[in-house]
């Protein structure tokens, strides 16, 4: 009766599904957030699984979901090269110039 | 008064989600597995809805949801057979089996492409209080039938093992179906009323959803003849009684203990 229930405990899923990011907005926001990450086997499948997971606590009024493996990620390793050049250039932050109070709150 | 009714549809809600919450810690993947546990989260709030809107109508100042749910016994509830199933196909009673997810997931689609249309009805029910809870409840029976939908689809039009055992679950399944249309004085005194649904009136409806979907998969739609199960008039398969003594055994051992 059960020779096709699969036997060994590993989840096959993780394996075979490829991974997806999730991006949720919520009701406030105008921007999708990125929320996290799940398995799925495709687009459509990966957006039924994000409404489960990331949107139970009405955390949200729309999803997107995109391939982790179409995301090009700067590497950790060149963070000094990209990131620590700004750290000393605090004029690039708009905050030493005057504002005329006729202008009002920016 | 249409008190069976709401215990039937509430019955239906209770047992199918404590049948799934069955698969919590077990699903197929992580994601799967919170998916089955929100659908049985859905059912049990259906189903509490329901049995408080029984204990208001009865106002006879002990009936509550906790009594409904854990102080009945078999032949007290009236859901369909079908939703008490365990997760496998046919075994003989006593028979231990793993949880086969094809089967899971046929009966959530036979059951909630029927739920889908019998809220539609009764989101216009005479009972203003049961129109309410059919307007909430439409809105889960369908997410339910989209995720269940989405399963059979898939499974039927995946691999050779996956169509297998999809249709060997419908084939399982399908004969209980008949106990959705088959007529009962409870549910034609309700619909008499204007409170409940005639399921009658849906088969063709329900017909159209099972056989567009079975098509997208690839199955062939099993026939539904032979025995025609009663679970909705009290008289039920072997195995309710087992969900039962899981489901109330801690209620009975701590009588009114409170959180």
């Amino acid at each position: 009766m059960n020779v096709h229930v699969a036997k060994d405990g590993s989840p096959p899923a993780l394996k075979d599904w490829p991974l997806w990011e999730v991006f949720v907005r919520s009701k406030q926001g105008l921007e999708h957030k990125h929320c996290g990450s799940l398995h799925a086997s495709d687009a459509a499948h990966a957006l039924h699984l994000a409404r489960d997971i990331y949107t139970r606590r009405q955390e949200g009024v729309s999803i997107w979901v995109v391939p982790s493996k179409a995301i090009t990620a700067s590497n950790p390793d060149d963070k000094p090269a990209l990131f620590d050049p700004a750290a000393d250039k605090i004029y690039r932050h708009p905050t030493f110039y005057d504002i005329p109070d006729a202008v009002g709150h920016m | 008064m249409h008190i069976d009714y709401l215990l039937h549809l509430g019955d239906n809600a209770l047992i199918l989600g404590q049948r799934n919450a069955q698969w919590c810690g077990y699903g197929p993947a992580l994601e799967e597995d919170l998916a089955l546990a929100n659908n049985s989260l859905d059912l049990l709030g259906q189903a509490r809805l329901l049995y408080q809107h029984v204990a208001q109508l009865k106002n006879d100042g002990k009936t509550s949801e906790d009594l409904l749910a854990y102080w009945r016994d078999v032949p007290d509830f009236r859901n369909y057979t079908m939703l008490e199933l365990p997760h496998c196909l046919a075994l003989h009673p006593g028979a231990v089996a793993e949880r086969d997810f094809a089967v899971t997931i046929g009966r959530n689609f036979l059951y909630s492409a029927l739920m889908v249309l019998v809220w539609q009805a009764l989101a216009t029910s005479r009972d203003a209080q049961l129109a309410a809870i059919a307007a909430k409840s439409l809105k889960e029976a369908s997410y339910h039938l989209e995720h269940a939908r989405d399963w059979v689809v898939r499974l039927g039009d995946g691999t050779d093992a996956s169509h297998m055992r999809m249709q060997a679950a419908l084939a399982h399944l399908m004969p209980y179906t008949q106990e959705f249309f088959s007529a009962s004085p409870m549910e034609t005194a309700a619909a008499q009323a204007g409170v409940g649904a005639d399921t009658s009136l849906l088969k063709t409806q329900w017909d159209g959803l099972v056989d567009d979907t079975v098509r997208a998969a690839t199955l062939q739609r099993p026939a539904s003849a032979g025995f025609v199960s009663t679970g909705k008039l009290g008289v039920h398969s072997e195995h309710l009684g087992y969900v039962l003594a899981e489901m109330q055994c801690l209620a009975r051992a701590h009588p009114q203990a409170v959180w």
